[in-house]
C-alpha cells in the first residue's frame, strides 16, 4: 500500500456537496447549545463585575449576599488555586479577579442561587470596596513612559528607556537591508494607521454546566472550540486531576477563535463545588461584550518603497498592538504576516505590545493578521495610485510564491498567491465600470494555518457502517467534511459514515478548533484512522484467504487479491468484513494520533466595489468577489461559506466595529444596537471563487480556509473607500463621521 | 412586580394613580422590556394596554384618522388609505427596529419613551399630529409638538396614558417624507432625522412647510426658518441651500457613541434637503 | 414575585403554564416549555435568535412577556416541520448549507415563513430588510439568502 507521494487529486466523494449530518437537528431546534442543558437540581449562577476599569479591590463582603434566601454559594478569586504557570494564572485571574480588577466588566465573585432572579438579586448584596486607580485604553498612550501601570513585573525585558512597563512582549522578523531599498526606489510612502478593537460577535453567549461531587468528580457541559483546553485550564484553575473532570462540548454557536478559553466555566465548578449541585450560568450580551475576548486594538506604522515599474525595493512596519489587561503574543503574528504576500529582498517588521484597561484579548480568525495586512496593503495601494500603476499587475509583479524566502523566515513551497491573482485579474469584477463617487479596492489576505494534537478513532461497525470518534467541536460543517474523507479513503458511501465529538474521556486530547486546523488536521488523522482500519480488514481477509496481508490491497471499499502468489478471491467488501469480524478476531477500529504539521500556508484576494455619499460619509458596498485557495475543497459550500462569512465580519471591521470607551475606561456599546455587526441589508452577494493548489503536506492536497476570508476586507475597502472618495484613510473603522470628517477636511 | 391588563382606559388610569411605587404602561414593550432586562427600571406595576378596547384600531376621522395607541408598526403599514394619506409619517414608524420589533412598537410608545432620536416623532410634529390623553380628570387632547419635554421626560403624566393619536385631513398637492441616517441600513437609532411636511401651491411653489429635525437637540426641534426658507419657492439650489443652513443652525446636539455634534449638524441639513425633495414629488411637484 | 396562570397555544396545542410577571416569553419556551429552539443572542430585540410568531406576527419572544401569551397563539421553530416531513425552507437550508453553526437558523426560519406567507415572492432586496432583524455572524448571509429564495420558489410552484 503506497500512499502519497502525490496529493490525491481524482475523488468520489470528497469535492461533493453533500447535506450535512447535524443539519436535520439544527432546521428544527432539537441541537443542544450551551445553554439549552439542565441537570436535576441545578442552580442558577451570576457573575458580579466590575464599573470601575482599573481599581483595588480594598475588600469584599459577602456576608449579605449568603444569607439571602436562595442563595447556595458564594465565591471569589479566593475560591480557585494558587499555584499554577503564567499563562493559566492569567486565564484565572482573568475569571475572578485578584487584588486588583483590570477592565470595565471584570468578574469579581459569583453567586449560585434557586433561580436567575434570587442570584442577581444576591450580586446587588455582595459589598465591594474599590480603590479606584488612574486607567489607559488607547495602546500609544499606555506605551508612554507616564501611563498607569496595569500590571507590574510584566514588562518585557527589552523594553527600552522612555517606554512604560505595560510594554509587555517584542519581536521583530525580517531580511536584507531595507535602508538600501528605500535608497533605490522611485517613491516611498511612510504611513501610520490605527484600528479599534472588534469582537467575535458569535451569536450564542457563552454558557457551561457545571457539577462536581462530593468525590471532587467533576461533570462540565459548555460551548466551547475545544474541550480539552478547557478541562485543562479548569482542572489548574481549581486545582483538580484532569482525570476527574470530564468535558463535554455542545454545539457550538460560533466562536470565531472567542470560545478557545474559559471565562465562565471554572466559576461554574467552583460554585457547583461549594453548593453541591448542578450550576449553569449563562452571560448575558453585555458581560460577553465586556468581559469576553475583543481583538487587539492596533497602532502601526507602514514603510513602502516602489520603483516606477512597480516593484517593490523595501517594506518595514512597526505594530504596537494591546491584547488588553494581561499579556499577549498576538502580535508575533501581526508582524510575521504583514508582507507574507511578497517576495521581497528587503523587509523589517518589529512587534510591541502593551497591557490596557480593556478586557483580556481571545483569538479572532487570522489573530493579529488583518491589522497589520490592512496597512501594508494601504500603502501598497497609495504607491499603485500615485505611480498610475495598476494595483493587480503590482501585486503580481512582486507576489510570493513556491520557492521565495517569506518575510518570517521560511521558504514557501507551493502556494496558491499567484493563481489567486491571476483569477482576480480575469475575473469580470475586475474589468466592471465604475460610476462617479465609486471605487475599486484589492487586498490580499494571508494566514499560516494550524496543524496541532489530534486524535480520532474510527470503527467499523457489524453492519457495514463506520462511527467515526473525533474531538473537535463542529462550528461550520465539518462533521460533513470528516465524514466524506473518511468514504474517500473506505471507499463506501458518505451515508455509511457518522462522525460524532466526543467528550474528553472518550478520546486522546485534541487542540481547539482554531487556526484553520480541523479539516486538515482531523481530516489528516481521519485518512490515517481509515489507512489503519483498512490495514486491519486487509489482514482479516488475509487470514480467511489463506494468504500473505501484503497480497491483500484495498480497492473501492473492498479487498482483493493482489500480486502474483495471491491466488484469485472475489473481492471481500467492508460490509462482509464487518460482518465476520466477530470470528475472525474481534471488532475493527482504527485510529491515529499526531502532532500534526504541513498544514500549507493560505492565501486570498479581495476585490470590492463602494459607493460614498459625500455628504453624509456613508459607505455602500455594491459589489464583493472573494477569491482564495482552499488546496482541495472538501465539501465546496462550507469552503464558500467560511470565505463568504469570513469577508463579511471583515467589511464589518472595516466600517463599522469598535470599541467605544469612554475618558474613565467604561465600554460605551456592549450590545448589537451600538456594536454593530453587519446585518443582511447592508451586503450586495459575496461571490467566493475556489481555486485548488493542492497542500503537499496532506494527502488530499487539503488547507485550511477559516482564518484567510478575514484579512483582506479591511484593506480591499480601505483602498475601495479612499479611491472613491479621493483622500487617504488611515483609521478603522471608517464610519460615516470619520469619512465624513476626512471628505470636509479635503474640502 | 405585578401584571395587569385592564380592559378600559378609564380601568387603566385607575390602576396607575393607585399604585404608589413606579409604574409602566405596557405598549408593545419594545422600550420597556429593554429597560426591565437592563434593570434600568424595576416597576411595582405594570399596566398592558394592548386590550383596551378600541386602542388596537384603526379609524377614519374627520378626513383624517385617529390610530389607537397599541397599533403596531406592522398594523400601520398595512393600512393602505393611511400610508396614502401620511406615507411620512408611517414611513417614520416603520424604520423603528426590525421585522419584529414593528410586529409590536407603536408610535404612541415611541412618543411617550421620550427618546430624542424617536423615529415616529419628527414626522407626527410635521403632521401637526394631536394625542388624546386618559386622566383621572377624562380625556384631554395635546399636540404632539408639546409633549416630549426632555431626553425620557414627556408631558404625559405617571397616571395618564395615552389613548390615540390623531392624523388630520390635509390639502390637496401636499406631501411628507422622513429620512434618518444610520451608520447601517437597519437596526440602528437616529443619528440625526429630519421630516418634512408640505403643501403645494396650483403653481408648483411651496404654500406651506413644516420641516421637524430629530436626534440634534433634547426633543424634536421645528425648523421655522427652515419653513419660511422653503415657502413661496420650489425646491431649488438655492432655496435648499437656504434651508440646509437653516436646519444645521438650529441643531444643538450631543457627541455621544453614536456620532458627533460635528456629524449630527452637517447631516440633518443634508437630510432635510433630501427629504424636501421627496415631499415636493409626493405633493406631486416637479422641479 | 407572586407566579401568574396563563393558557395558551403553542405550535397548534393548548398549553398551560406559570410564570413571573417579569419573565420573558422566551424564558418560559426555554425554561418552562422544554422548546429550546428559541435561543437568546442578546434578550434585547437585536438579534431575532428567539424569533417566534405571536397571533400571526413575527416577534422578538425575548420582548414579549409570558403573561402577555393568554389566549394567544404562539408558532415556535419546533412546529415548522409537520410529522416526520421537513418545510420547505428547512430542507432547502440543508441543500444550500445556509448555516454553519446553526445557533441563528431557528430564528432565521421563523421570520422567514413569516415573510413568506405574506410575499411568496420576494425580492431578494425585501427578503433582506425583513431579515435585517436576525444577525448571523457565520454566512455573511449569502446562502441564506439563496436557501430561502430556492424555497419560496418550490413552494411557488408545489
Ligand atoms: C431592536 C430595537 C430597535 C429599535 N429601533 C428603534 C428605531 O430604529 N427607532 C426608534 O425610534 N426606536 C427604536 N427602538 C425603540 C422602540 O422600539 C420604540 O421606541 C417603540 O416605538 C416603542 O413602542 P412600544 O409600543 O414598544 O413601547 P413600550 O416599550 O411599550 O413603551 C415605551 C414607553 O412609553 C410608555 N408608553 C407606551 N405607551 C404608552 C401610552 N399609550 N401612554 C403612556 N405611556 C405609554 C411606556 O411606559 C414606556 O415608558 C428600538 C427598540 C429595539 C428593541
Ligand atoms: S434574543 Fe431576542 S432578539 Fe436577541
Ligand atoms: S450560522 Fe452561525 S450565526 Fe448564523
Amino acid at each position: 500500500m503506497a500512499f502519497d507521494t502525490e496529493p490525491k487529486r481524482d475523488f468520489k466523494v470528497v469535492g461533493r456537496r453533500v447535506a450535512r449530518p447535524d443539519g436535520i437537528d439544527k432546521v428544527t431546534g432539537r441541537a443542544l447549545y450551551g445553554a439549552d442543558m439542565s441537570a436535576p437540581g441545578m442552580l442558577m449562577g451570576a457573575i458580579l463585575r466590575s464599573p470601575h476599569a482599573h481599581a483595588e479591590i480594598v475588600s469584599i463582603d459577602v456576608t449579605a449576599a449568603v444569607a439571602l434566601d436562595g442563595v447556595k454559594a458564594v465565591v471569589t478569586g479566593a475560591d480557585f488555586a494558587d499555584a499554577m504557570d503564567a499563562a493559566t494564572a492569567d486565564v484565572r485571574d482573568n475569571c475572578l479577579a485578584r487584588g486588583k480588577v483590570l477592565y470595565d466588566g471584570h468578574a469579581v465573585a459569583a453567586v449560585a442561587a434557586a433561580s436567575g432572579a434570587i442570584a442577581r438579586a444576591a450580586l446587588d448584596l455582595i459589598k465591594v470596596e474599590y480603590r479606584v486607580l488612574p486607567s489607559v485604553t488607547d495602546v500609544d498612550l499606555a506605551m508612554r513612559a507616564d501611563a498607569p501601570v496595569v500590571q507590574a513585573g510584566r514588562a518585557v525585558e527589552v523594553v527600552p528607556v522612555g517606554l512604560s512597563e505595560n510594554v509587555t512582549d517584542h519581536c521583530e522578523f525580517g531580511h536584507g537591508d531595507p535602508e538600501a531599498g528605500f535608497a533605490a526606489a522611485d517613491l516611498v510612502i511612510d504611513r501610520s494607521f490605527t484600528t479599534a478593537a472588534t469582537h467575535q460577535g458569535y451569536i450564542e453567549p457563552h454558557a457551561c454546566l457545571a457539577s462536581m461531587g462530593p468525590d471532587g468528580k467533576a461533570d462540565l457541559w459548555c460551548t466551547t472550540q475545544g474541550q480539552w483546553a478547557v478541562r485543562t485550564a479548569c482542572s489548574a484553575i481549581l486545582g483538580m486531576r484532569a482525570s476527574q473532570l470530564r468535558v463535554t462540548a455542545s454545539e457550538i454557536g460560533g466562536g470565531f477563535g472567542g470560545k478557545t478559553t474559559v471565562f465562565i466555566e471554572p466559576v461554574a465548578l467552583a460554585l457547583s463545588r461549594k453548593a453541591g449541585r448542578p450550576v449553569k450560568i449563562v452571560m448575558s450580551r453585555t458581560e460577553v461584550f465586556r468581559a469576553t475576548g475583543p481583538t487587539v486594538a492596533s497602532s502601526i506604522d507602514v514603510k513602502i518603497g516602489m520603483t516606477k515599474e512597480g516593484r517593490i525595493t523595501a517594506g518595514t512596519a512597526t505594530l504596537r498592538y494591546t491584547g488588553g489587561a494581561f499579556p499577549c503574543g498576538t502580535v508575533a503574528m501581526g508582524a510575521q504576516a504583514a508582507f507574507a504576500a511578497y517576495d521581497l529582498a528587503a523587509v523589517r517588521t518589529f512587534g510591541w505590545n502593551a497591557l490596557t484597561n480593556r478586557p483580556k484579548e481571545a483569538a479572532y480568525r487570522a489573530p493579529g493578521a488583518p491589522q497589520a495586512i490592512y496597512a501594508v496593503e494601504s500603502v501598497v495601494d497609495e504607491l499603485c495610485q500615485k505611480l498610475a500603476l495598476d494595483p493587480l499587475e503590482v501585486r503580481l509583479l512582486n507576489a510570493a510564491r513556491e520557492g521565495t524566502r517569506s518575510s518570517y523566515g521560511p521558504t514557501f513551497e507551493a502556494i496558491g498567491l499567484e493563481a489567486t491573482l491571476e483569477a482576480a485579474k480575469a475575473h469580470p469584477h475586475y474589468a466592471a465600470p465604475l460610476a462617479a463617487g465609486q471605487g475599486r479596492g484589492l487586498s490580499c489576505g494571508f494566514w499560516f494555518n494550524f496543524g496541532g494534537n489530534t486524535s480520532v478513532s474510527l470503527t467499523i461497525n457489524t453492519d457495514g457502517t463506520v462511527g467515526i470518534t473525533e474531538g473537535n467541536p463542529d462550528i461550520g460543517g465539518s462533521r460533513a467534511a470528516i465524514s466524506q474523507m473518511a468514504a474517500e479513503e473506505l471507499g463506501i458511501p458518505y451515508e455509511q459514515v457518522r462522525t460524532v465529538i466526543a467528550d474528553t474521556s472518550s478520546l486522546g486530547h485534541n487542540d481547539v478548533t482554531d487556526g484553520s486546523r480541523v479539516t486538515f488536521a482531523v481530516g489528516l488523522a481521519v485518512i490515517k484512522a481509515a489507512r489503519d482500519a483498512i490495514a486491519k480488514m486487509c489482514a482479516r481477509v488475509a487470514r480467511i484467504w489463506g494468504i500473505d496481508p501484503e497480497a491483500v490491497e484495498w480497492v473501492d471499499g473492498a479487498a482483493r487479491p493482489t500480486g502474483p502468489n495471491a491466488g484469485t478471491f472475489p473481492p471481500m467488501t467492508l460490509a462482509e468484513i464487518a460482518a465476520l469480524s466477530f470470528k475472525t478476531g474481534g471488532p475493527i477500529a482504527g485510529h491515529h494520533e499526531s502532532n500534526a504539521d504541513g498544514a500549507g500556508v493560505s492565501f486570498g484576494v479581495h476585490l470590492v466595489d463602494v459607493e460614498v455619499d459625500r455628504e453624509t460619509g456613508a459607505t455602500k458596498v455594491l459589489r464583493y468577489t472573494v477569491f482564495q485557495d482552499a488546496g482541495k475543497a472538501v465539501q465546496p459550500d462550507y469552503v464558500e461559506g467560511q470565505m463568504q462569512g469570513g469577508a463579511v465580519q471583515g467589511i464589518g471591521w472595516a466600517l463599522n466595529e469598535e470599541y467605544i470607551h469612554d475618558a474613565e475606561g467604561h465600554l460605551l456599546n456592549p450590545g448589537f444596537l451600538d456594536y454593530r455587526v453587519p446585518v443582511a441589508s447592508d451586503l450586495p452577494p459575496i461571490e467566493a471563487v475556489i481555486l485548488e493548489i493542492p497542500n503537499p503536506g496532506h494527502p488530499y492536497g487539503v488547507r485550511g480556509v477559516g482564518e484567510t476570508p478575514i484579512v483582506p476586507p479591511l484593506a480591499a475597502i480601505a483602498n475601495a473607500v479612499s479611491r472613491a472618495a479621493g483622500v487617504r484613510l488611515t483609521a478603522l473603522p471608517m464610519s460615516p463621521p470619520r469619512v465624513l470628517k476626512a471628505l470636509t477636511a479635503q474640502g | 412586580m405585578r401584571y395587569a391588563r385592564p380592559e378600559t382606559a378609564t380601568e387603566a388610569v385607575g390602576l396607575l394613580a393607585n399604585e404608589a411605587g413606579v409604574t409602566r404602561v405596557l405598549a408593545g414593550g419594545t422600550d420597556v422590556l429593554v429597560q426591565l432586562r437592563a434593570g434600568s427600571v424595576t416597576p411595582d406595576l405594570i399596566v398592558d394596554i394592548k386590550r383596551i378596547a378600541g386602542l388596537r384600531a384603526i379609524t377614519p376621522e374627520a378626513g383624517g384618522f385617529r390610530i389607537g395607541a397599541a397599533v403596531s408598526g406592522a398594523e400601520l403599514g398595512e393600512h393602505a388609505a393611511l400610508c396614502a394619506l401620511w406615507p411620512g409619517v408611517v414611513e417614520g414608524c416603520n424604520l423603528i427596529g426590525s421585522t419584529q420589533v414593528q410586529g409590536r412598537a407603536t408610535m404612541a410608545g415611541n412618543l411617550c419613551n421620550g427618546s430624542p432620536a424617536a423615529d415616529a416623532v419628527p414626522g407626527l410634529v410635521a403632521a401637526e399630529a394631536t394625542a388624546r390623553i386618559e386622566g383621572p380628570t377624562g380625556p384631554r387632547e395635546c399636540a404632539v409638538a408639546d409633549i416630549p419635554t426632555g431626553p425620557g421626560k414627556t408631558a404625559v403624566q405617571r397616571d395618564e396614558i395615552v389613548t390615540s393619536i390623531f392624523l388630520p385631513a390635509r390639502p390637496a398637492r401636499s406631501g411628507d417624507a422622513y429620512l434618518r441616517f444610520i451608520p447601517r441600513t437597519e437596526m440602528d437609532i437616529a443619528v440625526a432625522s429630519a421630516a418634512v411636511n408640505l403643501t403645494l401651491a396650483t403653481d408648483g411653489t411651496i404654500a406651506a412647510a413644516r420641516v421637524v429635525l430629530g436626534a440634534v437637540a433634547p426633543t424634536v426641534v421645528l425648523v421655522t426658518e427652515a419653513a419660511t426658507a422653503l415657502i413661496g419657492n420650489r425646491p431649488d439650489a438655492a432655496t435648499l441651500a437656504t434651508l440646509q443652513a437653516a436646519c444645521s443652525a438650529a441643531c444643538n446636539p450631543i457627541d455621544d457613541k453614536r456620532g458627533t455634534a460635528e456629524f449630527r449638524t452637517q447631516v440633518a441639513g443634508v437630510l432635510a434637503k433630501r427629504a424636501t425633495l421627496i415631499a415636493y414629488a409626493r405633493a406631486g411637484g416637479s422641479l | 414575585m407572586k407566579t401568574v396562570p396563563v393558557s395558551t397555544t403553542i405550535n397548534g396545542d393548548a398549553a398551560e403554564f406559570i410564570c413571573a410577571p417579569d419573565e420573558t416569553l422566551l424564558d418560559v419556551l426555554r425554561n418552562r416549555m422544554g422548546l429550546t429552539g428559541a435561543k437568546e443572542g442578546c434578550g434585547t430585540g437585536d438579534c431575532g435568535a428567539c424569533s417566534v410568531t405571536l397571533d400571526g406576527r413575527l416577534v422578538c419572544s425575548c420582548l414579549v412577556l409570558g403573561v402577555e401569551a393568554e389566549g394567544a397563539e404562539i408558532a415556535t421553530i419546533e412546529g415548522l416541520a409537520t410529522g416526520d416531513g421537513l418545510h420547505p425552507l428547512q430542507q432547502a437550508f440543508i441543500d444550500h448549507a445556509a448555516l454553519q453553526c446553526g445557533i441563528c437558523t431557528p430564528g432565521i426560519l421563523v421570520a422567514a415563513k413569516a415573510l413568506l406567507d405574506k410575499n411568496p415572492d420576494p425580492s431578494e432586496t425585501e427578503l433582506r430588510y425583513w431579515l435585517a432583524g436576525n444577525l448571523c455572524r457565520c454566512t455573511g448571509y449569502d446562502k441564506i439568502i439563496r436557501a430561502v429564495q430556492a424555497a419560496a420558489r418550490q413552494m411557488r410552484s408545489a
